[in-house]
């Protein structure tokens, strides 16, 4: 019951993640940050089985970094999603395969140019403008085809945003009462408030 | 004295030395020179084939310099059956690389991959060392062109200009002597011929006592560009006139 979203804007990606952490069928925390910061510059953001997905996106994490520290500049986001993919892969070709859904958001510190990655638990990996996970698919992704212009700027991505945002609350069982947001430009990744 | 300690790699002599390391630097220093010059526009690599027989079938291989990957090739000096395992490995090393990570290796880190597979053989027992030395070419996004040297130690440094095998001090000091910061690659490759005119043995240049690569980058896209043994023939004819004057110098 968890949603994800991202939405690359010109020079940056806008994200949002609900922060309820649901065991059955209580609410168990409403302040869970589903994120971590791979480095400076790019952003996981996790949903699914609990302990998984923080095992899982805790191991990429650290190894991201390690590699950034064996190699002296840290690793792209096309880099970190695809090692990202790879560990996963292999994981679903073992006995207890990782239960976790995925979003990479980043943006080149040099270039500043923003890519955002979407990846299920079965480890495809796509490169899309604009992302949902969860439920939050079935009722962002017609928003965000419709309103989608690949030129946004962060007010114009925020509006966006706020449409899907209340998409959910008009339509969704579950009413998210916080979303964490978090734009990722090539300054570094920060949280947000959309009003 | 020394026999006591020759024979095991992995000991350390009571003067502090790897004996079997320092003779395995000793067999680079008669191997066929190979040299590599780095410039802004690109990098030359060249290399002195030792044995030659009109006899020998001229192979569709080369010998000293081999492509890596899609961003690295090497030069080498030393002992071509320890080399091509070495570089066997270190292509499995680079594509294994771009499997995980879907980019070409960082030149850095490829080149310290294959050197923690040297220094292993120099402290892992009853092994003999690679006996080989090598110059890499390579470029990356963060970094661009760089060349690399190691040694059959593990020990590995970058260059600006570099030469190892026979009469490699001759050729650092023509090196030191003419390399230029603002060199233009066609001012390196007249350079390397220079080199290896007055520091190999035999009176005259020749494609087939030659090998000649250059690593490029155009449209984004590296290439690197071995020459075959007519076109080092027309290159060398080209540059005539820096061998030429080396004879009367």
């Amino acid at each position: 019951m968890e949603v994800l979203l991202g939405i690359q804007g010109k020079d940056f990606v806008l994200v949002a993640s609900d922060a309820l952490a649901i065991t059955s069928i209580v609410a168990m925390k409403r302040n869970h940050n589903k994120t971590r910061k791979l480095n400076d510059n790019v952003l996981l953001m996790f949903s699914g089985e609990g302990g998984d997905s923080v095992q899982f996106c805790e191991f990429i994490q650290r190894n991201v970094q390690l590699n950034g520290i064996r190699r002296g500049y840290p690793l792209s986001t096309k880099a970190a999603a695809n090692f990202t993919r790879v560990e996963l892969a292999e994981s679903l070709r073992s006995r207890h395969p990782y239960q976790v859904n995925l979003l990479i958001a980043g943006c080149d510190p040099d270039t500043g140019v923003p890519e955002l990655y979407w990846m299920d638990y079965l480890a495809s990996l796509k490169k899309l403008p604009f992302a949902v996970q969860g439920y939050g698919q079935y009722f962002c992704n017609s928003t965000m085809d419709r309103y989608y212009r690949p030129d946004m700027n962060l007010e114009e991505a925020k509006a966006l945003m706020k449409k899907c945002i209340n998409e959910l609350k008009v339509r969704f069982i579950i009413n998210f009462s916080d979303f964490v947001f978090q734009v990722v430009d090539k300054d570094g990744i920060k949280e947000i408030k959309l009003e | 004295m020394a026999r006591r300690y020759d024979s095991r790699t992995t000991i350390f002599s009571p003067a502090g030395r790897l004996h079997q390391v320092e003779y395995a630097m000793e067999a680079i220093s008669h191997a066929g020179t190979a040299l590599g010059i780095l410039t802004k526009e690109g990098i030359v690599l060249a290399a002195e084939k030792k044995v030659t027989s009109k006899l020998l079938e001229s192979m569709s291989s080369n010998e000293k310099i081999y492509p890596l990957n899609e961003n690295i090739a090497c030069a080498v000096a030393g002992i071509t059956s320890d080399a091509n395992i070495l570089v066997d490995y270190a292509r499995r090393v680079a594509l294994s690389y771009r499997k995980t990570y879907l980019e070409n290796i960082p030149v850095e880190v490829f080149v310290q991959r294959i050197c923690d597979v040297k220094q292993d053989y120099t402290q892992h027992g009853g092994l003999r060392p690679f006996g080989v030395s090598f110059i890499y070419a390579g470029y990356d996004e963060k970094f661009g062109f760089q060349l690399y040297h190691s040694d059959p130690s593990g020990n590995y440094s970058g260059w600006k200009a570099n030469c190892i095998g026979a009469n490699s001090p001759n050729a650092h000091s023509i090196l030191k002597q003419e390399y230029k910061e603002d060199m233009t690659l066609k001012e390196a490759k007249s350079l390397a011929i220079k080199v290896l005119s007055k520091t190999m043995d035999s009176t005259t240049l020749g494609g087939e006592k030659l090998e000649f690569a250059t690593l490029t980058k155009k449209n984004n896209q590296i290439k690197l560009n071995s020459y075959s043994s007519k076109e080092i023939d027309a290159l060398l004819e080209e540059e005539k006139d820096v061998i030429n004057n080396n004879e009367e110098n």
